[in-house]
């Protein structure tokens, strides 16, 4: 009882002096203006709060990680709202709060491209049905009929009256009116603010260290837990020395957790660390000792021609036309595993108590982080919220909450003591939920003419849904591997009509747990379409572009932005002295996406990527300029990942532990990207992921242009690029 | 215990000596503008000036920091955020998720310090910062608009 009593007190105390942070979740347009005390204002409705002053608070339920969705989620709700947009800040509505109000917010899921096309219909409607009830709060007070007024940046007039009044004036009443149904919402033909590059809305606390992330966070009383988990996936702990290492100054606890990992909590997170660093651990790593990158590959080739595979796409008889083709062309590609590398490590502030749990952390899903909370914490849901603040990258990694799980498990060890999970960057290394790994044996018939009659693509390898969702998989069989590759749907269809076309998926798992990474499985589905395409070209002694074309008259969309790089690159003039290019296209994330690549390869072997052209069709475009910075951005991810990224296993457990041994691309290397963006109107499309796809296979298919030598296998670091 | 310069400031600081100056930032003096990235000075995102130089903070430890160097951090840049490469990373919405632009911007203010005009190559050698997002062409962008800026 006094246990729980002290708690208690504590908890209180903590989430009082926690309402300090909240700079952190409500940013301010400009981050140098004095912010005023917030004002209690009744909301409109759950997207909308206007204060007296006019301040325009709109609420987000998706996650801000550098994409832009705060902005992109702000201009569509300005859109229907006409307000003032230099009035706008913005505040995360946590998932307790949606809970408590039968998910008001809809999904807080932010991953798979989707913050802005799969919210934008509710949230202008939000925007809108603020607009008509602060219009009719005026109407009222005017004794007029609300259709003879309008409104603009924040102002509603009747102009019959030459009356004027703004929303701070009437916010309070509206608040008080019944929302009306079904407002209708505007004609794209006249948006002002969906469309146009308005800046950022979060810029400036990015410039002046101002902005408060997950690992920034302090709170009165709090302590650091530094964690390690066994390094072999499904191992154990077995013993732990802790006498070894409690005197060490500031150690205040040294933990198992779970019966996985051991944490050191201290006062400070270096304290925290040297004493981990100090600690003898026995481990039990378990039978995945034995596991290897090669153990994994002979795993993987033996799928390549397994009898037994899942079919993703089909049409005719694949096998029998290559069979009977003129010539075969057969070529085996590989696709390694590679670490999300946010550059925020992994962190997770949590208080426990017996009767509630609050966490507050970096999440790109809100809902997914509140279910895991509880689950840790062994508290039901409404017992529990999660605090989200922005995220220092996520890429995917933060879309599952094992970090989160064994945050709160620590937590839960110090009841009422604020605790801060710190990970290294070697554990955040280590600890991943990796890129999946794959092969693929491509398999293509060519008749005499060197026309394509046949296609056979076999997958082996992860399927990232049988770890994370296995209740999706379909009689076994997993949806998500053929990205970029189904027959139809509109978020990733194939951009190609082959007379004989089979793709399969052996699935063979391993201990290494995979994940949705940037762009997912199109990137690998990518590189081995695209390229080997560009190897069936070759062959058949045909332009790539001229022989990718014939295969596309049924999917214009495809064919559209793969024209577009095509022309701007000038593909039907030859490049500069010394440079050769490369192209390819892929559909993902309801996006059309294509990248035109001029690189050269010297005598040593090294490569630069001069010039990057990218288009895109994502169907509206709500901020060209932001779609022009995932797009840059996409092409750092993915040539990062095509130079660099491998994570390999030794012993069981993952070899690179840092940036040293896992590189990424730097200024230096950098190529110019030429952005495209050409809305076709009518659908809504991503932006964070579709360009990642083509970036690996057009620098792929321009280093084959420069020296004659298809690099099949991933990353470049491991491959002799010099002319063959 | 180590006595810092820091932002102008004399400042003690209660932590062993094998602390590194990122840490002691972060958790003694309460700036936490400056990232921990890697904690092995291959990132940046740790970087402060020292003495007017580029360091990463993460792999220096206080002792080798001495009381009359000046360490200026993100927080001390200037004193209301108009350095001109904060004024022209705002113009041209260098950041995404802004995690490595503390460390980003200092290493572009010790160049621009030493180079008022800097070619591609030296923003190459001098900006070695990892950037996840994928911001380096508006970071290149962004120093060379503050130089003209300067120069103008």
């Amino acid at each position: 009882m006094t246990l729980i009593e002290t708690t208690t007190t504590s908890r209180r105390a903590v989430l009082k002096a926690a309402a300090g942070l909240t700079v952190g979740f409500c940013l301010p347009t400009d981050a140098f203006a004095q912010q005023p005390a917030p004002a209690a204002t009744p909301e409109i409705n759950a997207w909308v709060v206007i204060r007296p002053d006019d301040t325009v608070v709109l609420r987000m339920a998706r996650s801000e990680m550098g994409q832009g969705t705060r902005t992109g989620l702000c201009q569509m709700i300005a859109e229907e709202l006409h307000c003032d947009w230099s009035k706008i800040v913005t505040e995360y509505v946590t998932p307790g709060q949606s809970l408590a109000r039968n998910r008001a917010w809809g999904a807080f899921l932010t991953a798979g491209s989707q913050g802005i096309r799969q919210s934008h219909d509710y949230v202008r409607r939000g925007g809108a049905t603020a607009r008509v009830m602060l219009i009719q709060a005026a109407a009222d007070a005017w004794g007029v009929q609300a259709a003879q007024c309008t409104a603009k940046d924040s102002v509603i007039t009747h102009a019959a009256s030459g009356r004027s009044v703004r929303y701070g004036q009437v916010a309070a009443a509206a608040a008080r009116l019944t929302p009306p149904a079904n407002v209708p919402l505007k004609d794209p033909k006249d948006w002002t603010v969906i469309g146009t590059s308005v800046k950022r809305l979060d810029t400036a606390a990015k410039t002046t260290g101002a902005l408060v992330y997950g690992s920034d966070l302090k709170m009165p009383g709090m302590l650091v837990a530094v964690p390690k988990e066994c390094p072999v996936f499904g191992g154990k702990v077995a013993s732990f020395d802790a006498a070894k290492v409690s005197s060490m100054p500031g150690v205040r606890h040294v933990l198992k957790v779970a019966d996985t990992a051991v944490a050191v909590v201290a006062d400070t997170f270096w304290q925290a660390k040297t004493a981990l660093d100090a600690l003898p651990v026995t481990w039990d790593y378990g039978p995945n000792r034995s596991v290897s990158s090669e153990t994994i590959a002979a795993q993987l080739r033996e799928g390549l021609d397994a009898p037994e595979a899942f079919v993703g796409n089909t049409n005719g008889d694949a096998r029998a036309a290559i069979a009977g083709a003129a010539r075969k062309i057969e070529a085996v590609y590989d696709y390694p595993f590679q670490n999300h590398a946010p550059m925020e490590p992994m962190n997770a502030t949590v208080v426990w108590t017996p009767t509630r749990c609050d966490v507050w952390c970096p999440t790109q899903n809100g809902e997914a982080a509140l279910a895991a909370t509880a689950q840790a914490a062994g508290l039901p849901q409404t017992a529990c919220d999660v605090h989200r603040v922005d995220l220092g990258g996520g890429f995917g990694r933060r879309t599952t909450h094992d970090w989160l799980i064994q945050a709160v498990t620590i937590a839960k060890q110090v009841p009422g003591v604020p605790i801060k999970t710190q990970w290294t960057r070697e554990e955040d290394m280590v600890q991943g939920r990796y890129h999946p790994v794959t092969m693929a044996k491509m398999t293509g018939g060519l008749d005499a003419q060197g026309n394509l009659v046949g296609l056979h693509m076999r997958i082996s390898g992860q399927s990232i849904l049988s770890y994370v969702f296995p209740t999706a998989l379909q009689s076994g069989r997993d949806p998500v591997q053929f990205q970029g590759l189904n027959a139809g749907g509109n978020d990733s269809q194939i951009g190609y009509s082959f007379p004989n076309l089979l793709i399969d998926h052996a699935m063979r798992n391993t201990h290494v747990p995979p994940h949705f990474w940037r762009g997912v499985n199109h990137n690998q589905n990518a590189i081995y379409l695209e390229c080997f395409l560009d190897e069936l070209a070759h062959a058949a002694g045909q332009d790539p572009l001229a022989f990718r074309r014939k295969l596309m008259g049924n999917h214009p969309k495809h064919l559209a932005v793969l024209n577009a790089v095509a022309e701007k690159i000038g593909w039907d003039r030859p490049p500069p002295a010394g440079v050769h290019r490369g192209i390819a296209q892929q559909m993902g994330f309801g996006s059309y996406v294509a990248a035109a690549a001029e690189v050269s390869v010297d005598a040593q072997g090294k490569l630069k990527v001069h010039r990057i052209v990218a288009a895109t069709d994502c169907g509206v475009a709500v901020n060209p300029r932001q779609i022009e910075m995932q797009v840059e951005g996409s092409f750092v991810y993915g040539l990062s990942a095509l130079l660099y990224g491998a994570c390999t296993v030794k012993d069981g457990q993952i070899v690179e532990t840092n940036f040293d041994s896992y590189n990424v691309l730097r200024m230096d290397e950098m190529p110019k990207v030429e952005t495209i963006v050409m809305p076709s109107g009518g659908f809504w499309g991503g932006v964070g992921e579709p360009t990642i796809m083509v970036a690996a296979p057009a620098v792929l298919n321009g280093i084959f242009a420069a020296t004659g030598k298809r690099i099949r296998s991933v990353p470049l670091k491991d491959q002799d690029l010099r002319r063959a | 215990m180590a006595k810092l310069n820091i932002n102008g400031q004399v400042v003690d600081v209660q932590a062993a000596e094998d602390t590194p100056l990122l840490w002691a930032l972060r958790e003694h003096v309460g700036l936490t503008g400056t990232k921990y990235g890697c904690g092995i000075a291959a990132c940046g995102a740790c970087t402060v000036h020292i003495d007017g130089q580029a360091v990463r903070s993460c792999a220096m430890p206080l002792s080798a920091v001495t009381p009359d160097q000046k360490i200026v951090t993100i927080e001390g840049l200037s004193p209301n955020g108009m350095h001109p490469i904060q004024v022209a990373w705002r113009d041209l919405d260098v950041p995404q998720c802004g995690y490595c632009q503390s460390g980003m911007i200092m290493a572009a203010a010790a160049l621009l310090a030493e180079k008022p005009n800097p070619t591609d190559e030296d923003i190459d050698n001098a900006m070695t910062n990892i950037c996840r997002c994928g911001t380096y062409n508006r970071v290149r962008a962004g120093i060379k608009q503050a130089a003209a800026n300067r120069q103008g």
